[in-house]
């Protein structure tokens, strides 16, 4: 089970003034369960590359076979795949749409055929899951706060239990608390079902801090690809492409070069507070 | 007299049912208090709903106080005469770039303002170009809008609002949408302006490495100001802006855990530089 890309090119307005490729040779091969960060300048070809990943837009050159099957064949049911790839998009509150909380998420869940008495019963367990109160079941999603908001909509793709979860800059325009939440509940759910999570990111700091692997889009390719210690080793490459490593691992660099014998691999606040403990320590 | 002056400011949002009946009363701003002198680089931090987007929108009578008094370069904000005058006084870029771009060419959109407020036609231009210089979007000047970058789009939108030749520039979440790059170069433009031409800036976001260079800080909560100080004042205090749902530097965050480690390191470390500084003094 898993999902690859094979030599995936993607070109937008081929052959007219417009043309431009945003996608050019991806391979990639995502293994289930894993949870991925994308990185990459605006403009890099992250968006592109996800929204190929449930078919949204198909690849103008190259394959995608996702659990051994070919999503480009002709037989090949491309509704399944939206069930089994679930995408949250951008600022998702914005498709909110229902009279209340809880009809919006019963509308993935209906969608897929479920008996109605399933239905109900995803729609409580991903509301559950996003940490939303009771009592906002019953209101209208627009009484709701902007990162309650966020919450409702992230359930409504996870009440469809997609195998895959992709999710675009989900905590953007969100404070700093309601950040910490919705990653810390997007974590706390790729532990409790295992599910793959892909999580595209502006914020190094919090790549570093959730996913077990980033890849770093560029110009769109795969520039760096890898587990976030390895991919900020090249923190200067990072910078050459409009990236930058997080700000701690930019400390042990200066450290060491001040003399200090310190691994530059931390990435997070944790590692690093480890690390410069055990500096100390060994002095 | 400060160049801004909020006392007791109240806000209250009202709601009403279909028929027009009150439903309910929302205290938006309760009994604010907050000066800021010409020239100062401020800035304002708080979660989602505590109030700073509704203290932003009567700093130029977008909104007027429900009790209390603003006044904005001594201007009353609830005296409905000046209201033109304080908007020309103080200047607004929103969160999404996209809201406030208007022209299909990025000089006409930058002439829009001076045009409107009745510069002769040769002022405009000039205004135009120095405002475009400023923002470094002076090449750009005959490309349509719909192609830029956030960054580059938001940068503009600070040049509409430079060309009218602003006392203040209020920025309410101006970075919100942008990738890093995007986001540094805004920053940068920002503070160029309050640096070269001494525009008081009101620089209101969630990312706390953006405060790290303001002169002076207010942390708001529940509509009222609960923080004020500098920058290093008020990130040594971790522990607080947790509580008002904030959070601090990432460098600061490792400083304060070293600390609680039993570092004798000082508080509210901010730069790489001051942590290095510190665990030199340390080893040595």
């Amino acid at each position: 089970m898993s999902l690859i890309l094979d030599n995936i090119s993607h070109i937008y307005s081929q052959g007219d003034a417009y043309e431009k490729k945003a996608l050019d040779g991806v391979s990639l091969k995502i293994e289930d369960g894993e949870f991925i960060g994308i990185i990459g300048h605006t403009g890099s070809g992250k968006s592109t590359l996800i929204q190929h990943l449930n078919g949204l837009l198909k690849a103008t050159e190259g394959n995608i076979y996702f659990n051994g099957q070919d999503i480009y064949d002709k037989d090949y049911d491309l509704r399944d795949l939206r069930m089994q790839v679930g995408m949250v998009f951008q600022y998702p509150e914005h498709q909110l749409f229902d009279e209340t909380v809880f009809k919006d998420v019963c509308f993935g869940p209906r969608n897929q055929g479920l008996p109605e008495k399933d239905v109900t019963l995803r729609a409580y367990e991903a509301l559950k899951n996003v940490g939303l109160d009771e009592k906002y079941y019953d209101v209208s999603p627009f009484e709701l706060s902007g990162g309650q908001k966020r919450r409702a909509a992230i359930a409504g793709v996870i009440a469809m239990k997609p195998q895959v979860l992709v999710l675009d800059e989900p905590t953007a325009g969100l404070d700093p608390q309601g950040r910490d939440e919705i990653l810390d509940m997007i974590a706390e759910n790729h532990q409790r079902y295992g599910n793959t999570v892909i999580l595209v990111s502006h914020s190094m700091e919090d790549v570093a801090k959730y996913v077990d692997r980033i890849i770093v889009m560029d110009d769109g390719r795969v520039r760096f690809d890898g587990e976030p210690k390895e991919v900020f080793r090249h923190y200067k490459e990072l910078e050459e492409i409009g990236l930058a490593a997080p700000q701690v691992t930019y400390l042990m660099h200066d450290l060491k070069d001040a003399g200090y014998a310190v691994s530059c691999d931390a990435t997070t606040v944790e590692e690093a507070k480890d690390e410069i403990m055990k500096m100390l320590g060994s002095r | 007299m400060s160049f801004i002056e909020a006392k007791d400011l109240v806000h209250e949002y009202i709601m009403r049912d279909e028929e027009g009946n009150v439903e309910g009363v929302q205290v938006a701003l309760d009994h604010l208090d907050l000066n800021v002198e010409q020239g100062q680089f401020i800035a304002v931090l708080g979660h989602n709903g505590s109030g700073k987007s509704t203290f932003a929108k009567h700093l130029n009578a977008l909104l007027v106080p429900s009790e209390g008094t603003l006044y904005v370069g001594g201007m009353d904000v609830s005296d409905e005469s000046l209201t033109y005058d304080i908007r020309q006084t103080a200047g607004m870029v929103f969160q999404n770039p996209d809201n406030q771009i208007i022209a299909s060419v990025i000089q006409e959109d930058v002439g829009f303002g001076p045009e409107n407020i009745g510069v002769p036609t040769e002022d405009i231009w000039a205004r135009v170009e120095k405002s475009l210089k400023a923002v470094g979007m002076w090449a750009y000047r005959e490309h349509s809008p719909n192609k830029l970058s956030g960054g580059q789009k938001q940068r503009v939108a600070i040049a509409g609002v430079m060309a009218m030749e602003p006392k203040c520039i209020i920025l309410d979440e101006p970075t919100a949408m942008l990738d890093p790059d995007g986001r540094k170069d805004v920053l940068a433009a920002v503070h160029e302006l309050n640096k070269t031409k001494g525009v008081t800036i009101i620089l209101i976001t969630h990312y706390m490495e953006e405060v790290v260079d303001a002169d002076y800080v207010y942390v708001m909560d529940k509509g009222k100001v609960v923080m004020e100080g500098n920058p290093t004042g008020i990130f040594s205090q971790v522990e607080t802006l947790k509580e008002h749902h904030l959070d601090v530097p990432q460098i600061t965050m490792l400083a304060h855990e070293l600390k609680q480690e039993g570092l004798p390191l000082k508080d509210g470390i901010l730069t790489r530089e001051e942590l290095i500084q510190e665990i030199d003094r340390i080893c040595h």
